[in-house]
């Protein structure tokens, strides 16, 4: 290779590492700002912001939903499977709002450490399937675990 | 480039009679799902086309190679192209199954900045006059935004986002049935056919303008007027 | 399955339909403004040719 070429090569590889690494420490330390929301064990642990508005994400937990009063309100549990925490919501909830599934509340914290979610999204999972096929993973894995 | 089209529309076709019409309703997301057959592919194009584009780019700089600096700066409007579909695509998927058009989160911003990235180089070429000189400076852009591309790729992985993790690309195996794959699969192929067409059809245009004095530039001019 | 019913897809169709619909009209112009592009190009090359033939 012709000295000249070698030089532009060598440069551009420097560049690419130099950018790299820019990008690499830019991202270090804007670490926490590019977290798009706490999990229930951040809040539990007392991580969360306390008088703001934050995002929430976590599980709804089976068979803990429950519309108390007029039927707009929804109450629910939230969990990363360590710790809980209770939502309440007033509105109108996204298609993919069920339990067993993985969403996303905005909100703030109120003094008996429940959380008022002013905004809430559902959050799908990676796997895609016929209904069928998930009916019959779901009654076999329950086989497996001994449930019915 | 006949058959090169020929291959497109056939894969094409295949793909979205699969994805319409055979594959199966989502077991949670219904028939919304029937998104994915173009807004995964085209989100794998415009990551794709980048690196195609810098790659291209920097041979361009390091052997001062024409060709390879007509295929980055050929390759840019297509793969903002792809860029846009796959957030318009995103957004119109995100807001019956997430219930919001858009978020800021690390995965969606990330494929915003490719789309400025790609519009930048897009500007940046048609800025300069001299193209020898503007094809040098598209392709540093075009390096530099490098980093991104691993940026979105692991950002559902190394933060917490909205956007839900990897399906195809898992270690272990895709955790889509295989009814669904099958035609995605299909789609990307197409789509990486389609990219070829597409940028060789700006290539051309570019080498035609870059070498407008040559003999077979005038006479090809001179016969198409007739 | 009827037509109705597919092009319904499942309530979802202003979605799904939509996202299409955008594909499209983004793949079809990448394809297009090329071909025009060139045209354009060798008209303004063959009337410059002639322009300079008379002079």
């Amino acid at each position: 290779m012709k000295p000249a070429r070698k030089q532009r090569l060598i440069l551009i590889a420097l560049m690419l590492i130099g950018t790299g690494f820019a990008a690499g420490f830019a991202l270090k330390s804007f670490n926490e700002n590019l977290m798009y929301f706490f999990s229930t064990t951040d809040v539990i642990e007392g991580k969360a912001p306390k008088d703001a508005l934050f995002r929430l994400g976590g599980m709804v937990v089976k068979g803990s939903v429950e519309r108390p009063g007029d039927g707009m309100t929804v109450r629910f549990k939230l969990t990363d499977f360590s710790k809980d925490v209770t939502v309440e919501y007033t509105g109108i909830l996204p298609d993919l709002f069920r339990e067993g599934q993985g969403i996303v509340a905005h909100g703030r914290l109120n003094g008996q450490g429940v959380f008022v979610a002013e905004e809430v999204l559902a959050k799908h999972d990676e796997n895609y399937m016929p209904p069928e096929v998930a009916g019959s993973l779901k009654t076999g894995m329950n086989q497996a675990t001994g449930q019915k | 480039m006949p058959w090169l089209a020929v291959i497109f529309l056939l894969l094409l076709a295949a793909g979205l009679y699969g994805g319409l019409y055979l594959a199966p309703p989502d077991y949670q997301q219904g028939d919304s799902y029937r998104i994915i057959y173009i807004h995964v592919p085209s989100a794998w194009m415009s990551l794709f086309i980048y690196v195609v584009m810098a790659v291209a780019g920097g041979i361009g700089l390091v052997w001062r190679i024409k060709l390879a600096e007509i295929v980055a700066v050929s390759s840019a409007p297509v793969g903002a192209g792809f860029t846009f579909i796959a957030l318009v695509t995103g957004s119109l998927w995100g807001k019956p199954m997430w219930g919001t058009w858009w978020v800021w989160d690390a995965r969606l911003t990330s494929e915003l900045i490719l789309l400025f990235l790609y519009l930048g180089v897009i500007g940046l070429y048609g800025a300069i006059d001299d193209k020898r000189t503007a094809s040098k400076a598209v392709a540093i852009l075009a390096l530099v935004g490098v980093v991104n591309i691993p940026i979105i790729h692991y950002s559902v992985e190394w933060w917490n986002t909205l956007h839900q993790g990897p399906t195809v690309t898992k270690m272990d195996k895709p955790s889509i049935h295989v009814s669904m794959l099958i035609p995605l699969l299909l789609m990307a192929v197409a789509f990486k056919f389609y990219y070829l067409i597409a940028m060789l059809q700006r290539a051309r245009v570019e080498l035609l303008s870059r070498e407008r004095n040559a003999q077979w530039v005038k006479s090809m001019a001179s016969l198409g007027a007739e | 399955m009827n037509w109705q019913e597919f092009f319904a897809m499942g309530g979802y169709a202003f979605y799904v339909w939509t996202s299409y619909a955008v594909t499209l009209i983004v793949l079809l112009a990448n394809i297009i403004i090329p071909i025009v592009r060139r045209k354009q190009f060798l008209r303004q090359q063959a009337l410059k040719q002639k322009r300079q033939g008379t002079l």
